[in-house]
């Protein structure tokens, strides 16, 4: 895809004809990356004030306010402030290891965008591999969180690290088992192939959603999993406040800090792009194809309606995160091991055995046959 | 398609070259004047003592191993998932005693007790009453 994008941009402005197309492809790649990167960030900056706009709300106060009209720009001076602070390693702790922890933990997070599915070809690389890949990429923040808590030398550092690590990778089985039954319906582990298999007449009722009963439990399976794997309230068990001052990242200060911030909403972004991508139909919309209108303004519309629902999500995740009580860390365990992981087997094998009575037709479309 | 594994690689290239980045901006910009006590483990203003680097929960290693061998099983079930509608029956069978297989290895773990985080201890009776 880079390839040809590189190819059509010789062709439009010959100046660069004589520069090698590889070189080619790789500016374009890399202004690819800048643009994700633009927008990861920005998006960050924003959601953390929404974070705050949200919880103002539910708690009865006003939130951010000064700062730029209604306190928008309240990130920018966060981000300033972050920038300008002292920057503290501890005098005992491992210096190397805190200081590779932030980039793991970034990187991560970051590198999860290249398969976000944001529009009919808005993709920084469509893998073939994709839904793979995002569990294979957000693994990186497991053991950036595990360095940051050891190398710090801190008991609650530690304490923070070793639980996160616990958590995410007990939920990291109940996430990949929720998001089979999108696969096996699309046949592809590509994200776009996932999305386009969803698209036709049906409207809503295409998405995987309302496919069948199991996949509509497995959307909310997934979700659950997930609030626990970007490690949210109800289950932020690593960060509890009340008992561990602030888990894993208890040491450190500044723009150190911010790079675990970012990429906490970064992850929170990816598992909703995810769900959306697999079960709400990623960028399709009833009663218009994005892929049927021109390619400019397919995109556009296409981009607009991933992100609404990609954020409509995200907003959802901070409404728990400010409405429920945190679980106690036995309960976490249980949560996953005694009630996720079984649940979410059955209903793998459900997904699968309606697959193969129904040759692959959901209940929409057995309606719909039925009045032809 | 090996370009497009080239995206991964310059993605995470700049995620990196970002971190440095701001790392050295934030570096020119703030202040530095280190303190003993300032560079001390923070421990909620108490005296910090001691290493933090020390034994925990076994619990922690259970939980390592279980997620291990589900976490394979998982990567298993992909590939099977990609094909699974070109098998059909065969598929599901296989699938299905695979997963039966690891589901028993489960209700072995539940019925040992190895999934309770916090495993009751046999309480020693209370001292006898009298002399």
């Amino acid at each position: 895809m880079m390839e040809s994008l590189a190819v059509s941009l010789v062709n439009a402005v010959p100046a660069l004809s004589g520069v090698p197309l590889w070189t080619m492809t790789l500016l374009v790649m890399v202004v690819v990356a800048a643009v994700v990167l633009t927008f990861a960030l920005l998006y960050a900056g924003l959601a953390t004030y929404v974070e705050r706009k949200v919880a103002g709300d539910i708690q009865a106060r006003i939130g951010p306010n000064r700062v730029g009209p209604l306190g928008l720009l309240q990130f920018l001076a966060d981000g300033i402030k972050l920038l300008l602070k002292e920057d503290i390693i501890p005098a005992k702790a491992d210096r190397f290891l805190f200081a590779l922890a932030p980039y793991l933990v970034f990187i991560g997070s970051f590198a999860a965008f290249v398969v976000v599915p944001f529009g009919v070809g808005l993709i920084a690389s469509d893998l073939n591999i994709g839904v793979y890949y995002v569990m294979a990429i957000s693994s990186l923040v497991v053991v950036g969180v595990m360095l940051a808590g050891w190398s710090s030398n801190n008991k609650w550092a530690l304490l923070g690290g070793m639980r996160a690590a616990a958590q995410i990778v007990s939920y990291e089985v109940p996430v990949g088992m929720a998001l089979l039954p999108a696969v096996l319906i699309a046949g592809s582990l590509s994200l776009q192939d996932i999305v386009r298999s969803q698209g036709g007449l049906l409207g809503i009722f295409g998405w995987n959603l309302f496919h069948n009963p199991f996949t509509f439990v497995s959307f909310f399976l997934y979700y659950t999993a997930a609030l626990a794997e970007t490690n949210r309230t109800p289950f932020d068990i690593p960060e509890a406040e009340s008992e561990l001052v602030s888990g894993y990242h208890v040491e450190y200060s500044g723009i150190r800090f911010a790079f675990f911030f970012l990429a906490e909403y970064g992850d929170m972004f990816v598992v909703s792009a995810l769900a959306t991508a697999c079960f709400l139909g990623g960028w399709h919309v009833p009663f218009l194809d994005a892929e049927a209108l021109p390619v400019a303004w397919g995109n556009l519309f296409s981009l607009g309606v991933f992100l609404a629902k990609a954020l409509g999500l995200v907003l959802l995740m901070m409404w728990i995160r400010w409405t429920l009580p945190r679980l106690r860390v036995d309960q976490l365990m249980r949560m996953s091991w005694k009630y996720l992981v079984p649940i979410t087997f059955f209903n793998l094998l459900g997904v699968s055995l309606w697959l193969l009575v129904f040759h692959g037709k959901g209940i929409p479309r057995m309606i719909a046959s039925l009045f032809g | 398609m090996l370009a497009d594994f080239a995206t991964v690689l310059v993605f995470i290239v700049l995620g990196a070259v970002t971190v440095a980045l701001m790392l050295g901006i934030s570096r020119l910009l703030r202040p530095r004047n280190p303190t003993p006590v300032k560079l001390s483990t923070y421990e909620c203003g108490e005296v910090p003592f001691g290493s933090s680097w020390v034994q925990f929960n076994i619990r922690f290693y259970v939980v390592a191993l279980i997620f291990l061998i589900f976490d394979v099983e998982v990567a298993l079930l992909y590939p099977w998932a990609v094909i699974f509608r070109r098998l059909g029956l065969l598929a599901f069978v296989e699938a299905f005693i695979f997963i039966v297989i690891l589901l028993a290895g489960l209700a072995y773990l539940w019925k040992e007790g190895d999934l309770e985080w916090v495993r009751t201890v046999q309480e020693t009776p209370p001292p006898k009453e009298g002399k």
